[in-house]
């Protein structure tokens, strides 16, 4: 009785020697690059088992952080200490034998090799460099099995493994390494939604395996799903720390902008809707979308909800004529257009502008100069018989950048030189310039910060105000609540009928998208 | 705002010094060449007396046509390795044409149209077959190379004497003109070509299919039609270097130029193309020609053997590039 008295308090204490003891703990940690200042007194201590945001601006040092933590860059003062130790990791394999894992934005696995090959990579146990494959699998397997995934063959090549499994390879490579920490850099920017929720499975199970998780991102409400406590970093400092139950959405993106944001929505107080202007009728683009009909009228912000690969992206694509639709009608101002023949050309004659999802794949030259991605498609207002009028180019792409709040030296500076705050007003801006009647924009305001968020916002409202159409695409909730007029859900390649937005509410909208 | 332009700076930044180097990078690695053997040579005023650098020019005339049609195709995210046999088969289809006797003036715009017809065949493998253009070139290296022996009958064409023969001498008649005309028509092209890349919506199309292929779509350039333009186009400028070479020899000779291709390609190269496309300039593009031809001249000079050449050049190649990456690195 007496032992088992003695050890129940030993636990207790044990337990909040761990709970007041942190497993990881900055003192203001600076890095400096040349002149610029990248990370400028942070503060920062973890528990054992707690799951960490960190959240923060694009360039407002998240990043460097992490290579701090994990090795790549040396700090130039400040104190780390790993489990009451001092801690300065001189590579990255240093920080990963110290048990820390770095796990990047994109998987950054080896598509071509197997998953056993993928989770001991670095680990590799040979007998006089001759490779054990039998043994070898068979530690990729228990590494597997613990992480409750057997159903992964270690033989299976990682490229053919769907995303979500990848994931979870990913992550054994990190638990083969024994990591205690794990640092997760927007893990979530390549998934789609319902690899996501996997994602948080895998997160909360690695956190009751008493794992700590620092989580980067600046999806808030992704961030409140899966993170115990925060701490925001803005220009290179720590903000502010806490529990994450204890703060409100606001709050956390006024300390992550700045100042304080009344409303992240502009008022759309001139709002006037006009006559259709696109109507499209049973389209379909087998074998993902089935049907969609939809009405758009001059002025309106149309938003489409629906979960990732529903067919959302197809419908626009296959509207602007980059994916080859099957059947349907597709009437621009009344008058009827090939739904079959389109493409892109014709498409932007007839007044359709488009920007896609993808910024970097598909939506912008990125070696190229600013003045060259805004005038792309419409090279025709600074040209005369094929001449470009590199001056009147150039004027013509100042004014817009003027317009749209970019900021930058010349408008001969490449894209991807700039924030992707920055390059996605860019992509937005050759819309603009292109003077588009209908605006398809796929996720509009996709990985990029909150302040160029809301620049975002207001452009698309004043050029509804304008009389454009617009046709607005995305994932956060929030923002289609915020800025459309009427809303449809696209579910499994079905698009709901288009009704007005106070008719929706979040959890309908689910519903409709999962199809009930 | 205020937010982004602290955080950013170098974002701000314009960067003149970037800007200069990578222009001036090719001069200054030609100076240095020249500088080397002048010094090395022993001899600086018979390296670089005109007479000299006659012979140069009218050597780099070739590459260096190539070289025009070769940086429109990099910078448009391509490649072609068909460019050798396409220089033979011209020479080869010039030489026979001036022999039956019709105005040279017609031979030569001939032997130019076969080399845009090559062009136009590779341009349509590449979007119609949907072959990547390394391999759709590689196979067209074997097939002109074999349609221009079969032309010639698997061996040289002899022509008779006529003004296509003196487009590339050392010393041009009349004197006055200083160098051989071949040289004053690549200048003259090179300048137009800088001025279509740079000036025309035709050029910055070139660019931004080389940039992002599928961002080129988007924007409504029509991707397929543009790239047959594109190796058409330059296949105009490889049928006109066959011609040169034509004039050289002063016979068709249908195995001449193997592997000039990669001359041309490492010129572009040299002068700051990329291959990953969206890069390079007509400029730097002259500059490595004109590197490789005064680095084999000066060998010669020296009594270097070939083989001395063929390591300096290729170490140069490797090392231009090298010289780029880490420029682009850490500016």
């Amino acid at each position: 009785m007496y032992l088992y008295l003695c050890k129940f308090v030993l636990k207790i204490l044990q337990a909040s020697f761990q709970k007041t003891m942190p497993i990881l703990e900055l003192n203001s940690i600076k890095k400096k690059f040349g002149a610029t200042i990248a990370l400028d007194e942070v503060d920062l201590s973890l528990n054992k088992g707690e799951i960490h945001a960190l959240i923060g601006e694009n360039g407002a040092g998240k990043s460097t952080l992490m290579n701090v933590l994990s090795g790549v860059f040396r700090a130039d003062s400040g104190s780390m200490e790993l489990k009451g130790k001092p801690y300065f990791p001189l590579n990255t394999l240093d920080a990963r034998k110290n048990g820390i894992a770095l796990i990047h934005q994109e998987l950054s696995l080896a598509p071509h090799l197997s998953v056993t090959e993928n989770i001991l990579m670095g680990l590799e146990s040979s007998r006089f460099g001759w490779l054990d494959r039998k043994s070898l699998n068979q530690q990729a397997l228990e590494v597997l099995k613990n992480f409750q995934h057997s159903d992964i063959h270690p033989e299976t090549i990682v490229g053919n493994l769907p995303i979500a499994a990848q994931q979870v390879v990913e992550i054994c490579r990190a638990i083969a390494a024994r990591a205690e920490i794990i640092l997760m850099d927007e893990p979530t920017s390549s998934l789609q939604r319902n690899d996501v929720q996997h994602l948080f499975t895998l997160i909360r199970k690695l956190s009751n395996d008493g794992i700590s998780i620092i989580y980067i991102s600046h999806f808030l409400e992704e961030i409140r799903e899966i993170a115990d406590s925060f701490t925001v970093l803005r220009d290179g400092k720590s903000i502010v720390t806490g529990n994450l139950d204890e703060v409100t959405d606001d709050f956390l993106i006024s300390k992550m902008v700045g100042r304080s944001v009344e409303n992240l929505f502009p008022h759309r107080t001139n709002k006037k809707i006009g006559d259709t202007i696109l109507e499209v009728k049973n389209l379909s683009v087998p074998p993902i979308l089935k049907s969609a009909n939809f009405e758009l009228k001059r002025g309106e912000i149309l938003g489409i909800a629906g979960l990732m690969g529903s067919g959302r992206s197809e419908m626009v694509r296959a509207i602007y004529g980059l994916n080859k639709a099957d059947s349907g009608k597709i009437l621009v101002s009344g008058t009827a257009v090939s739904a079959h023949g389109g493409t892109p050309a014709k498409r932007l004659l007839q007044g359709l502008g488009y920007l896609s999802e993808d910024r970097k794949g598909e939506g912008l030259a990125l070696t190229l100069s600013i003045a060259d991605n805004l005038t792309v498609t419409r090279f025709s207002s600074c040209a005369q018989f094929g001449w470009l009028n590199l001056s009147d180019q150039k004027l013509q792409s100042e004014a817009l950048i003027k317009e749209i709040g970019i900021r930058t030296p010349t408008v001969t500076n490449s894209v991807s030189r700039l924030s992707g705050g920055n390059q996605q007003k860019v992509a937005i801006g050759r819309i603009i310039h292109q003077n588009a009647d209908i605006l398809l924009l796929d996720e509009p305001t996709r990985g990029i910060d909150i302040g160029s968020k809301v620049q975002v916002y207001e452009m698309i409202a004043k050029l509804a105000e304008e009389g454009k159409a617009i046709l607005m695409i995305s994932s956060y909730l929030p923002e289609l609540f915020g800025m459309c007029d009427r809303l449809a859900v696209m579910s499994r390649g079905q698009l709901s009928e288009a009704l007005p937005i106070t008719d929706w509410t979040a959890e309908k909208i689910m519903q409709t998208a999962i199809g009930k | 705002m205020t937010t982004e332009t602290s955080k950013n700076s170098d974002e701000l930044r314009p960067n003149f010094f970037k800007k200069w180097l990578t222009i001036l990078g090719p001069f200054l690695g030609l100076a240095l060449v020249i500088l080397f053997f002048a010094v090395l040579t022993g001899s600086p005023e018979k390296y670089l007396s005109p007479f000299n650098i006659r012979i140069v020019l009218s050597q780099t005339v070739i590459v260096a046509i190539g070289a025009i049609g070769m940086t429109m195709i990099i910078i448009g995210g391509g490649i072609d390795l068909s460019v050798g046999s396409t220089i033979a088969l011209s020479g080869v289809v010039t030489a026979l044409c001036i022999n039956t006797g019709i105005n040279p003036i017609f031979a030569v715009l001939i032997g130019i149209l076969v080399g845009a017809v090559v062009g136009f065949i590779n341009g349509l493998a590449i979007t119609g077959l949907r072959v990547v253009p390394f391999i759709a070139t590689l196979g067209m290296l074997g097939v002109a190379r074999g349609v221009a022996k079969w032309f010639a009958n698997q061996q040289p064409v002899n022509v008779e004497s006529t003004w296509v023969n003196e487009l590339v001498v050392t010393v041009p008649n009349p004197s006055w003109i200083l160098v051989a005309p071949g040289v004053w028509i690549t200048v003259i092209l090179a300048i137009l070509m800088a001025i279509v890349l740079r000036n025309t919506v035709f050029g910055r199309r070139v660019f931004v299919i080389g940039s992002n292929e599928a961002a080129a779509r988007a924007c409504g350039i029509s991707t397929d039609k543009l790239k047959v333009w594109i190796y058409s186009l330059a296949g105009l400028f490889f049928g006109l270097a066959g011609v040169m070479q034509m004039s050289r020899l002063r016979q068709g000779d249908p195995t001449v130029a193997v592997g000039t291709e990669l001359d041309i390609i490492a010129a572009v190269v040299i002068g700051g193309g990329s291959l990953n496309g969206g890069q390079g300039t007509i400029l730097g593009a002259m500059i490595g020609a004109l590197i490789m031809a005064f680095l084999r001249n000066g060998c010669q000079q020296m009594g270097w053997a070939n083989y001395v050449q063929e390591i300096i050049i290729g170490t140069i190649i490797v090392a231009a590039v090298a010289v780029d990456q880490l420029r682009s690195r850490k500016l």
